[in-house]
Order: C-alpha cells, then structure tokens, then sequence
C-alpha cells in the first residue's frame, strides 16, 4: 500500500513523533510504499539539527535522517511552520537574513501543496498528533 | 491541478487561541483549496469557538483571524459541519455562531448557508465516507 504521514506535535514533549518513526518503519519493513512524511505543527521540530538529547535517551531526529538515508524516505518540513519556529535551511537562512541553517539530513522545506499531494497520491494519509 | 478528487474532511477540535492549530489549519485548508479537491470542514468539541462571533483578541496580543471562516465560500469550500452536542454543552446556539455562506453557482449565484448541524452520530456517517480525514 502507498501511505503518506503526517507528523504535528514536536519530538519528546508528545509520543507522536516516536508513534509516527515507529510507525514508518514498520510499514517500510513490511514492504510498503511510503510516499511522503510531513511535518506540521510543532512536528516541524523533528527537522533540526541542532537537538541534542542526552546520550542515553533517543535522538528522534537522527532516526528521521537515517530512515531516510536507507529508503530514500521524503521528509517535508512546512516553510509556513518552520519559518514561525526558526527551522531554516540555507536558502531560508539567506532570504531571511540568519546567520546560519538547522535542518537536519534528509530533510527538506517546502509548502503545504505537499501535504495535500501527499493526501491525493496515497491510498492513506495516516495523521500522527495530539 | 490533479484529475483525481478525493473527499477532504478537516476536523477542528480545539479553541481558537491557547494553541496554534485552529490557526494553522485555516492556512491548510486555504492552500488546500487550490487542488480542487471535495472539500468539507467539521467543528467539534471546542472547535465551535473558531467560528464564535465577536471575538476580541486586542487584550491577549494576538490577531483575530476570523473574518476568515467568512471567505471560505469564496475559496468553494462550501459545506461546513458543526455538531450539535458540543454547541449545547458548552451552551453555545446556532445564533453565536459567524454566519457562514457560499454563492450557489449552480443556482444563480443565490446565497446559500454553509453550516449544516449534524448529531454526532451523523458526524460519524459523514467522517467514514471520507478519503481523507485532517484532525487538528
């Protein structure tokens, strides 16, 4: 099956996030598709690299980057969110005038048309939240 | 944009200020409109008081966003649920409630009213025959 997720609560403040990795691996491991995983919400902090959990506690987003990194998996930071937030990429950081970028590998920042792509294209959009 | 149509259900449950979702899914379904999608939006548990008339919002700093329930017709998002029993227990009528309305144009344009109150049991029917469901 082709299934799309979209993650909206941050990491550790809720189980979503942890729900929404466990739950895409899974689907992953079990052979099917997903399409896309999109981050709204505070769900947008999932994406930055500048986390540093204590060393005997999960790195939520280190996952991310190497699930994606192993299945080509779409990580979709919402521009509207993370700009709200100070979830930057390099063109974001230039355009806004920071002085420097946060997101993590294997993400990217785009619209929300995404989302609803996502939701279009897959046979389910599968919602992680609060 | 896309052949495809799928039936879009967006699901507010939470009051307008105290958190950022009722917000954030106004800019979803905004942006979402632009993929003519089947469009619906729901109201439930404290979700009604997004679409509350009167609202001040100059004391909590914070900008009133909802002038724009109102335009959503523009945008054809033109069915709007909002459950009965979570009007009533928290003793809210239809009457403190935005008048929402949409332009027929399969109807000269007539003014038509948006929001149709369901039961919850009715709500339920109405979420499975969704393609997808949006929970905020």
């Amino acid at each position: 099956m082709k299934l799309a997720v979209m993650v909206n609560e941050g990491p550790y403040q809720h189980q979503s996030s942890d729900s929404a990795y466990q739950f895409t691996k899974a689907a992953l491991d079990k052979g099917h598709e997903i399409s896309r995983v999109f981050f709204y919400h505070d769900g947008v902090n999932n994406g930055t690299r500048y986390a540093v959990p204590p060393q005997d506690d999960r790195n939520i987003t280190q996952l991310w980057s190497e699930l994606s990194k192993k299945h080509s998996l779409d990580l979709v930071v919402c521009v509207a969110a993370a700009q709200r937030r100070g979830i930057l990429d390099a063109d974001e950081a230039k355009r806004h005038g920071k002085s420097g970028d946060n997101i993590a590998d294997g993400f990217r920042i785009s619209g929300l048309g995404q989302l609803i792509e996502a939701g279009i294209q897959a046979d389910r959009l599968v919602v992680f939240g609060d | 944009m896309s052949e495809t149509i799928k039936k879009f259900l967006y699901v507010n449950r939470k009051a307008p200020y105290g958190t950022i979702y009722a917000l954030e899914s106004l800019e979803v379904v905004l942006i979402g409109a632009a993929f003519d999608q089947d469009v619906s939006l729901a109201f439930v548990d404290d979700g009604v008081f997004q679409i509350a008339k009167g609202q001040k919002t100059t004391d909590i700093g914070m900008k009133n966003f909802s002038p724009t329930y109102s335009a959503l017709g523009d945008y054809e998002v033109t069915k709007i649920y909002v459950e009965k029993e979570s009007l009533e227990e928290r003793g809210l009528t239809p009457d403190n409630l935005l008048h929402l309305t949409y332009e027929d144009e399969d109807d000269d344009y007539a003014e038509k009213d948006s929001i149709r109150f369901v039961s919850r049991a009715e709500l339920s029917d109405i979420m499975d025959q969704q393609d997808v469901v949006l929970s905020f």
